[in-house]
């Protein structure tokens, strides 16, 4: 069979611009021009007239675009002398759904003889004169390494590159048996390492006395599968832990203690679900329940950002699915290293960070957009300590009619895979993400990596929400890290199943069994079917594009039993994979908080050059041109933008969305806190600063403070170090204190650990302790929602909530906040507010100046200017027309509030009469950031 | 009685709901027909008496936006489509519908054949955006076409956002511009939001679009492709500005439009 190479180019192609700049901003100032070519490699036997029609029908377009094509080996075309060529493809068995399409498009446009496809782009450089041939070919090749291609999931050759298919393999059931019952300590850690399983010496060993108790050794499959249900990402062991503090004092679980004990203790009666399911589940109305799940996926981000956040946003959108929701709105908070990092620091087998933001950008935004879910809120955040281990939380809302999910397998139920199909994706991504990185980690992590495929899950939501309404399942859960072994597994803990894994659809042959059942193959859904409406929906997949596999039976033996084919793969007792891990014992100690000195730091002698200056900052400075690169209005629902104001380009603090569909004016609010800043003084209070953001964040806009609950994600560094643990321990607590405080529950969490690099120099680069705090609220009329933006000069301002000034380790959240919030709340349902804005980095100033570039309206403003940018918790400005002054003060009597100013037509921020800035100014600073 | 609308899901549709909300407000009685089901059942088409096809990412605009999708429409409705255009029936596309219905070439619809795919058949595009990413924004359009169906008499502007990365409209240099305005066929142009000509200046041109335009309807008028989505500007709280009590730019009287006509049929 021929391979056929086609290559297509636009006359005018707009991405090569942006590929120039990226060169340049890494370094490359020698590069003049870019020109990217896309490659298209078919295997097949086609006449030219085929060759011919399948280029015009399918591979261009016509107006823009021109081809031509050869048949390979083809003699190397004599490259033009002063540029390079350099080729990249994907590496075989690396996802590659446009090559899938080629191959169904060719056979719907009635051409015979196409085997299989695969894609890659072609790269022209050009470089000044100053650079000679030889020099030219070097450069081109670490351009190739830092921007073009990723080792990972790509190969590259300067020249002409040649396409690789999977090999075909002949299907392998090959499965290994472990010898593990007389290994010495020594050698069962050895072991673990080799198997990169990630378990510790009384794990290993608790594993050797099972088996000893069996009389036999695991399988291969049976190891692995073991490993992943021990894997702190499944298990959470370090949450479940018996901690030990050095007072002497013990812990028993950090979730028990801090997490689900403050949700218990709060007992809101609008709770549906927390902490058991695929996701948090809250009341909505009289129809309708919401779900809300927030993930990370920062270690596949750091090797292969597109990828990594790609199937971060698929994997949270699975998780809503899992609970028989319906996606609505996506969360996206993201934290890397400075964008203008001197390339030359970065340390060995890591991205630049410019490259891991544009990539995981790209990541989000290809999933969220296509799979047609807005993405409504999300920050970003710049701190040196994300350089090498950027975080990536990505969140999902979803909504379902009241108690339509089911979760209650039956004895005799099938074990039903939809979605995608599985080969090596991901293998192994559940002990990977256990791990702290080192130099070598994108080299051997390489299975670990995935690639997205949104449209599959697309066909997922609408098969699973048809499915859900028509009651054809009876207990739903979605594929993630662990794959089959960990969602089956899981679904089959109370009853046990007995399944086939040659059943498994398989992109391509090859695969050993164990490979099979760990595979983090995206878009698949595992379901419990009662055998009578397997042909319902199956009927409803194929509408739908979707496959469906049936594996075999949910048996009410408690065991799981794996076959392949007629050898016995997995036979072991439920209540050991899944009780039978001994609890980790684990040392903390708290270290003092230290003295947050920023702002006495800054000398600030210019109160306008350091109001600009913070203004174009990397983490305050506009975020628009990533937010518009999201779609954030697809559903229809997006009442409360990202951007608002008269110019759309101001910041909002919340998004409001109205469900699509529901009854009603009721909406949907999210918000979020977090500030990795105070992470590194002091944990605890760190917790309580997050917790108060994200209420505030959501009471500004018009959320009922006694109607939020929040999510909690942990992104810390590596656990067994006890000053680590000691953080991570200071953190819950201030968690579960600040949740009683509000009361506000918690309803689902996620933690990261090892988020540490060790660098080939020897030294651990950690990230700070992040804490994200993902908030949802109620806000009972969308029409009554509020936005930051000045509204109309002659409006006062005032300043909402105990504005403490004093030096502080971390600022305290001060008693009236909860009170203050409630306040806001009756005043903005009364339509006394027109706008807030809540004070957070860089304080009361930079405050208001976004609300004035918000409205294009100027403010005049009275505070001591040793004030201006001190940040402080539970405060807010708010705009109230003078028409509303009296009933506004008679609602806030007894709590902390000062008039501080007016909104004038003069567009400029006025402050006592010493400072004076132009909102033209204000709005070129904060649009212009410094760092880009 | 109401007219029947049909709301073709494609692998990959995903503003199908937000589009049968504003037909439903409009009048209609709008279903949504997944494509594979119409394909079982091809004749179902005559039945209703408006098509949409709305935004989305059918086939995740693999070898480029709506390319697949067109070939679908091509290779499996290309009789039915032309009967339905034929006998007037409004037929709508929206963003990935659009791109569908241009590079199916039903769009700009001379006198052709649906099925008709030589080269110099396809003599219009929407190719990536100038800026070469996707945007989503909202934006200010023009209905200017008083030919097609859908935009005749609108008078005010509508207000509503983009979300597209290739929906720059671009012709070959053999295309007959001349014609092409004779006919009234530019439906809605981009327009900064005073409602002065875009004149290809960015952001109000979000795109880079030839001649500002956001939409086109083919000569007859019965059918319109637009980038923006009016349908998420149907209701006042969906107005980017309605905290500050603005309500102007709904588009709602787009598919009012449409759907009167069909009723009318």
């Amino acid at each position: 069979m021929s391979i056929y190479k086609f290559l297509v180019f636009n006359i005018k192609d707009p991405r090569n611009a942006g590929l120039l700049t990226d060169a340049h901003a890494l370094g490359f100032h020698h590069l003049q021009s870019l020109a990217i070519h896309d490659l298209y490699f078919i295997e097949g036997q086609l006449s030219q007239d085929g060759l011919q029609q399948l280029a015009l029908k399918l591979l261009i377009d016509p107006v823009t675009q021109s081809a031509f094509w050869m048949e390979l080996p083809a003699p190397l075309t004599p490259p033009d002398p002063d540029s390079v060529i350099l080729e990249v493809a994907l590496r075989p068995g690396v996802s590659d759904p446009v090559a899938g399409q080629i191959v169904r498009a060719i056979h719907e446009i009635g051409i015979d003889g196409v085997r299989r496809a695969a894609t890659g782009q072609r790269y022209i450089l050009r470089f000044d004169s100053s650079v000679s041939s030889s020099e030219s070919i070097r450069i081109s090749a670490s351009i190739s390494a830092t921007l073009l291609a990723n080792n990972l999931i790509q190969h590259w050759t300067i020249g002409v590159i040649t396409p690789s298919f999977p090999e075909e393999l002949a299907s392998s059931g090959l499965v290994e048996t472990i010898s593990i019952r007389n290994l010495a300590a020594d050698e069962l850690l050895a072991l673990s390492k080799e198997r990169r399983a990630a378990l510790d010496l009384p794990e290993m060993q608790a594993i050797q006395n099972y088996f000893i108790k069996e009389q036999r050794d695991p399988t291969d499959v049976e190891f692995e599968a073991i490993a992943q249900t021990w894997s702190e990402h499944c298990f959470h062991k370090t949450f479940k832990a018996k901690v030990t503090l050095d007072d002497g004092q013990v812990i028993d679980s950090l979730i028990k203690t801090y997490l689900k004990s403050a949700t218990d203790k709060i007992n809101a009666p609008w709770v549906i679900s927390a902490f058991v399911d695929n996701a948090g589940i809250i009341a909505f109305d009289d129809e309708f329940e919401i779900s809300f799940k927030a993930e990370t996926h920062n270690h596949p981000s750091a090797v292969e950002p597109f990828g990594g956040a790609n199937t971060g946003v698929g994997g949270v959108i699975r998780d809503v699915l899992g609970v028989s929701a319906k996606p609505i709105a996506n969360t996206d908070v993201l934290c890397f290293g400075p964008q203008n990092l001197d390339p030359k620091s970065l340390p060995e087998g890591v991205l630049h960070p410019r490259r891991i933001q544009s990539g995981v950008v790209a990541g989000v935004q290809d999933y969220g957009n296509k799979i047609g879910i807005p993405t409504v809120n999300g920050a970003i955040l710049y701190d040196q300590g994300y350089t090498a281990n950027p975080l990536v939380f990505c969140g999902c809302v979803g909504i379902a009619p009241k108690g339509m999910h089911r979760k209650d397998p039956q004895a005799g139920d099938r074990v039903v895979i939809l979605g995608g199909r599985t080969g090596r994706d991901g293998l192994r991504g559940a002990t990977f993400s256990s791990m702290t990185m080192d130099a070598q980690t994108g080299e051997v992590s390489g299975a670990s990596v995935q690639i997205g495929d949104p449209i599959t899950e697309k066909g997922l939501i609408d098969v699973i929400v048809r499915a859900r309404d028509l009651r054809l399942y009876n207990d739903i859960t979605d594929c993630g890290a662990g794959g089959l072994s960990s969602a089956i597994g899981e679904m089959a803990s109370t009853l046990g199943c007995d399944i086939d894994l040659t059943r498994v659809y398989l992109k391509y042959p090859g695969l050993a069994p164990w490979e099979i059942w760990l595979s983090e193959a995206q878009e698949r859904m595992v379901l419990a079917v009662s055998p009578e409406k397997i042909s319902e929906l199956k009927k409803i997949c194929e509408t739908f594009n979707t496959e469906l596999t049936d594996l075999g039976e949910f048996t009410g033996k408690n065991r799981l039993v794996v076959r392949y084919s007629e050898t016995i793969v997995v036979n072991i007792d439920n209540e050991f994979l899944h009780d039978g891990i001994p609890q980790r014992q684990l040392k903390a100690v708290i270290e003092k908080p230290i003295l947050d000195t920023r702002t006495t730091e800054y000398q600030i002698s210019n109160t306008k050059e350091h109001l600009l200056s913070l203004l174009s900052s990397p983490n305050i400075s506009s975020k628009a041109s990533v937010i518009r690169i999201y779609d954030h209005e697809v559903q229809g629902g997006t009442v409360v933008k990202p951007l608002t104001g008269i110019e759309a380009d101001a910041p909002s603090d919340a998004a409001v969305i109205k469900p699509i569909g529901t009854k009603g004016m009721k909406g949907i609010v999210l918000s979020n806190g977090i500030n990795p800043e105070y992470g590194k003084r002091d944990a605890y209070k760190m917790a309580w600063s997050v917790m108060d953001e994200a209420i505030r964040n959501a009471a500004a806009v018009g959320a009922d403070p006694d109607r939020i609950a929040v999510l909690d994600n942990f992104c810390w560094g590596d656990p067994l170090r006890p000053e680590t643990m000691g953080s991570l321990v200071e953190a819950c607590r201030g968690c579960h204190d600040a949740a009683l405080f509000y009361g506000t529950p918690f309803i689902s969490g996620k933690d990261s650990l090892n988020n540490e690099y060790l660098g080939a120099d020897g030294l651990r680069h950690a990230i700070p302790p992040t804490l994200l705090i993902s908030a949802i609220g109620i806000i009972q009329d969308v029409r009554q929602a509020i936005t930051m933006d000045l509204k109309e000069a002659g409006n006062f301002i005032y300043l909402l909530g105990d504005f403490s000034t004093e030096e502080k380790f971390v600022s305290d959240v001060p008693a009236s906040a909860p009170r203050v919030y409630r306040t806001l709340h009756q005043a903005i349902t009364s339509r006394l507010i027109r706008s807030a804005h809540d004070l957070s980095e860089g304080g009361l100033a930079v405050t208001a100046a976004e609300m004035c570039i918000g409205g294009r309206l100027g403010m005049e403003i009275n505070i001591e200017s040793s004030s201006l940018f001190t940040e402080v918790n539970g405060c807010l400005l708010v705009e109230v027309a003078p028409a509303n002054v009296s009933a506004f003060e008679k609602q806030f009597t007894k709590l902390p509030f000062t008039k501080i100013g007016v909104v004038t037509q003069d567009p400029s921020l006025n402050i006592r009469e010493s400072v004076s800035i132009s909102v033209t100014d204000l709005v070129h600073a904060f649009n212009n950031p410094a760092h880009l | 009685m109401k007219p029947k609308a049909l709301i073709l899901q494609a692998h990959g549709s995903n503003r199908d709901f937000d589009v049968i909300e504003a037909l439903t407000l409009a009048g209609a009685d709008a279903t949504g027909i997944p494509l594979n089901e119409l394909r079982i059942n091809k004749t179902l088409l005559s039945t209703f008496q408006l098509l949409v096809l709305p935004g989305g990412f059918s086939y995740a605009d693999a070898l480029g936006a709506g390319k697949l999708l067109a070939l679908d429409l091509a290779s499996y409705f290309a009789n039915e489509i032309s009967a339905f255009v034929k006998s007037g029936k409004p037929v709508l596309g929206i963003c990935n519908g659009f791109q569908a219905l241009v590079k199916s070439g039903i769009l700009p619809g001379e006198k052709k054949d649906v099925n008709a795919r030589r080269k110099d058949d396809i003599s219009v595009t929407l190719t990536f955006n100038e800026k070469g990413h996707f945007e989503c924004r909202w934006v200010t359009i023009k209905p200017v076409s008083q030919n097609c169906i859908w935009t005749k008499d609108l008078g005010k502007n509508i207000i509503c956002p983009i979300a597209h990365g290739e929906g720059n409209f671009q012709t070959a240099e053999f295309f007959p511009l001349s014609s092409f305005i004779a006919n009234d066929q530019i439906a809605l142009a981009y327009t900064h939001s005073n409602g002065s000509p875009a004149n290809g200046e960015y952001p109000a041109n979000p795109n880079g679009s030839t001649f500002d335009i956001a939409g086109i309807c083919n000569p007859q008028g019965n059918i319109l492709g637009l980038m923006p989505h009016p349908e998420n500007h149907i209701h006042t709280w969906q107005h980017p500005r309605h905290t500050r009590g603005e309500t102007s730019g709904s588009g709602l009287k787009l598919f009012e439009n449409g759907v009167k006509y069909a009723s009318n049929l």
